[in-house]
């Protein structure tokens, strides 16, 4: 049967590896430039003090390339559920192959895992050496950036997590739908919904994050997808952090009350002049109030003698303890829809 | 007598509709069983059945004395062509036959080979290019190269032209004579499995209307004609499945194990198309018929 399933998923494979071998070569012709500039640049640029202009430059380099290894990596588990996954049985039982395959000397049950199982481990290789080059052709950048969890999903482990739920989704809707096209659009849909639930409602709640207070420091001044015009603090700057919140608390824990605000800052909280423009790190809608940054600089002075921010994130070192759980939890999800699948295909098709 | 196919109260539900229902019946071994009935009196759901491709929503079914079902040793006894003889498109006639190694540990490879030599099949051609006689001796080397002890062929010449439908039925012939396999046969074309089949099962909306072996059913019916009379003053061992009358003739068609003695009839023998579309129409008009409740009185 490993074999039937092989020859039957042969093509396939050889496309999969083909377009891994065009990756690999890009990487390979790009990456070593990447270190080289990285080591010159970037290592070296505190003793020439032009580290500002060193990683601009830097990051700059390669920088579409970068975003477009990203995109692949975040993509491919969904191109794999859309079209490894989904057809693997609805198209068995759209052509009627399915009364051929089921009536040869294997039970269906045996049929199904070993299928699932060939191509679904191609699936996690595929996803899997993708990310191993984007990961090691990112390393500079990331060694830059200090951002590691904001390309958490494009690196290391987890897009092999997401590859076999993808798979193993696209097979189980294709086994309930019994139809290839809706089954390839339904995949594509479920993925992209269980992508995001995933990343908004448990991500962010697998380990609890470290609460910490640090000295304030103010961004800007303004509002944030149109709420009331208030001070926003600048997150401080932990390397390679996941910083989930940032609040301006007093020494009893309380917040900034506005009036407290106009009081000592009485040039903060005029209408915003027109021309202005939004301050980075200031949030989404963020503007400049009359008094410019000087004011907003006079202001951050005047209040942290009395005001802090309190952080809430997640530690850098806790970045692979997050790529495992996710990997675990993808990867559990993925066994669990397999089994779904066997009990459909033995006793719901019959 | 050993049974290669037993039904008892045998029932397939889908959603509120019965594709079949209280459905009982033997097939002895070493037949070449026709399975005939009109479209729709679940031949197919049957045949599925059998092959362990459908479970029954009531009663069993067993094949070879064993309870059909998705267990490979049990799969391994019975070769299956399904309607449509479906294969592989994508794959090459070489491939198919690969396959049927892979999955089958009783695969005769010797046997598949030289089946395809014979029929002229290119092994690098792919199934989705072959014509439909070709794809259905395909999807018969491959039900017979895993040498089962009972073929299940569900309309394997339905949708072929006379000469592939031959050469088809012709290769099937010579697979019996060669393994001594037992088949069942479905199909709504009698003249087909006139030919071929030792053995006949008339299934009429989920029902056994008919069943034995042709030779003694041949023998047990006659064609009566002559002058018009009444059926019902026929001999209580003469059985009338199919009556038809002018003004001054009667045609019956009985099943009787007597001679005919009364000279008033002409006896003709009966066909195997006969008999079947006798026993069809018998079951379609079961329904009690409708008769004027008053009589005028003359």
């Amino acid at each position: 049967m490993i074999r039937f399933a092989w020859m039957q998923s042969r093509t396939q494979a050889l496309v999969a590896f083909g377009g891994l071998v065009v990756v690999a070569v890009v990487v390979a012709v790009t990456g070593p430039h990447l270190v080289h500039l990285y080591d010159t640049s970037v290592a070296t640029c505190q003793a020439r003090g032009d580290c500002q202009t060193a990683t601009t430059a830097f990051l700059n380099e390669d920088h579409t390339l970068g975003v477009w290894l990203g995109v692949l990596v975040v993509a491919v588990p969904g191109i794999l559920g859309v079209f490894w996954g989904a057809p693997l049985v609805a198209r068995e039982l759209e052509t009627g192959s399915f009364r051929l395959a089921w009536t040869q000397s294997v039970s269906r049950k045996r049929w199904l895992a070993v299928k699932l199982g060939v191509v679904g481990l191609a699936a996690l290789a595929v996803a899997g050496l993708l990310s191993l080059m984007a990961t090691w052709w990112s390393s500079p950048i990331d060694r830059v950036n200090l951002n590691l969890f904001g390309v958490f999903d494009q690196r290391d482990i987890v897009p092999v997590g997401y590859a076999a739920f993808a798979f193993v989704l696209g097979v189980a809707a294709g086994v309930v739908i019994r139809r290839t096209l809706p089954a390839m659009a339904t995949t594509l849909a479920a993925f992209v919904a269980c992508r995001l639930a995933f990343n908004h409602w448990i991500r962010p709640h697998l380990i609890a994050p470290v609460v910490r207070n640090f000295a304030l420091s103010i961004g800007g001044f303004g509002s944030t997808n149109g709420g009331p015009f208030t001070l926003i603090p600048n997150p401080p700057g932990i390397p390679n952090a996941w910083i989930i919140s940032v609040q301006i608390r007093d020494r009893a824990g309380g917040g900034l009350a506005n009036q407290y605000l106009q009081k000592v800052c009485p040039n903060l909280g005029q209408p915003p002049a027109p021309g202005t423009g939004g301050i980075p790190g200031g949030g989404v809608g963020a503007r400049v109030a009359p008094g410019g940054a000087n004011g907003l600089q006079e202001c951050g002075v005047k209040l942290s003698a009395m005001f802090h921010e309190v952080v809430t994130y997640q530690p850098a070192n806790r970045y692979w303890t997050f790529q495992w759980y996710e990997l675990a939890i993808y990867l559990v999800a993925s066994l669990i829809l397999a089994g779904v699948c066997i009990w459909w295909v033995r006793r719901r098709l019959s | 007598m050993t049974t290669v196919l037993e039904a008892a109260g045998l029932g397939k539900q889908y959603g509120r509709r019965w594709a079949l229902q209280d459905c009982s019946f033997k097939v002895p071994e070493g037949k070449v069983v026709g399975l005939v009935g009109p479209n729709g009196a679940g031949k197919t759901t049957l045949l599925h059945l059998a092959v362990g491709l459908l479970a029954p929503t009531a009663g069993t079914i067993s094949v070879l004395g064993e309870r059909a079902g998705d267990d490979p040793t049990q799969l391994g006894r019975v070769g299956f062509v399904a309607q449509d003889t479906p294969l592989y498109g994508g794959l090459s006639v070489a491939k198919h036959l690969r396959m049927g190694a892979f999955l089958n540990p009783s695969w005769d490879d010797e046997l598949a080979q030289s089946r395809i030599e014979q029929l002229g099949l290119d092994p690098r051609q792919r199934a989705g290019s072959l014509s439909g006689g070709q794809r259905a001796q395909l999807a018969l080397t491959l039900a017979t190269a895993k040498r089962p002890e009972l073929l299940l062929l569900d309309e394997p010449v339905a949708s072929l032209d006379p000469l592939a439908r031959r050469e088809f039925l012709q290769g099937l012939m010579e697979v019996v004579a060669k393994h001594e396999v037992s088949v069942v046969l479905s199909s709504h074309l009698v003249a087909d499995l006139e030919r071929v089949c030792d053995y006949l099962v008339v299934l009429v909306a989920s029902h056994v209307e008919l069943s034995g072996d042709v030779s003694e059913l041949l023998a047990s019916h006659r064609r009566l004609s002559g002058p018009r009379r009444d059926p019902d003053s026929l001999p209580e061992s003469q059985e009338v499945i199919e009556e038809s009358h002018t003004d001054r003739q009667s045609t019956l068609l009985v099943r009787t194990d007597d001679p005919i003695l009364d000279p008033a009839w002409t006896v003709q023998p009966v066909t195997m198309e006969d008999l079947v579309l006798a026993y069809m129409s018998r079951a379609r008009d079961a329904v009690p018929r409708r008769r004027p409740k008053l009589g005028v009185l003359r």
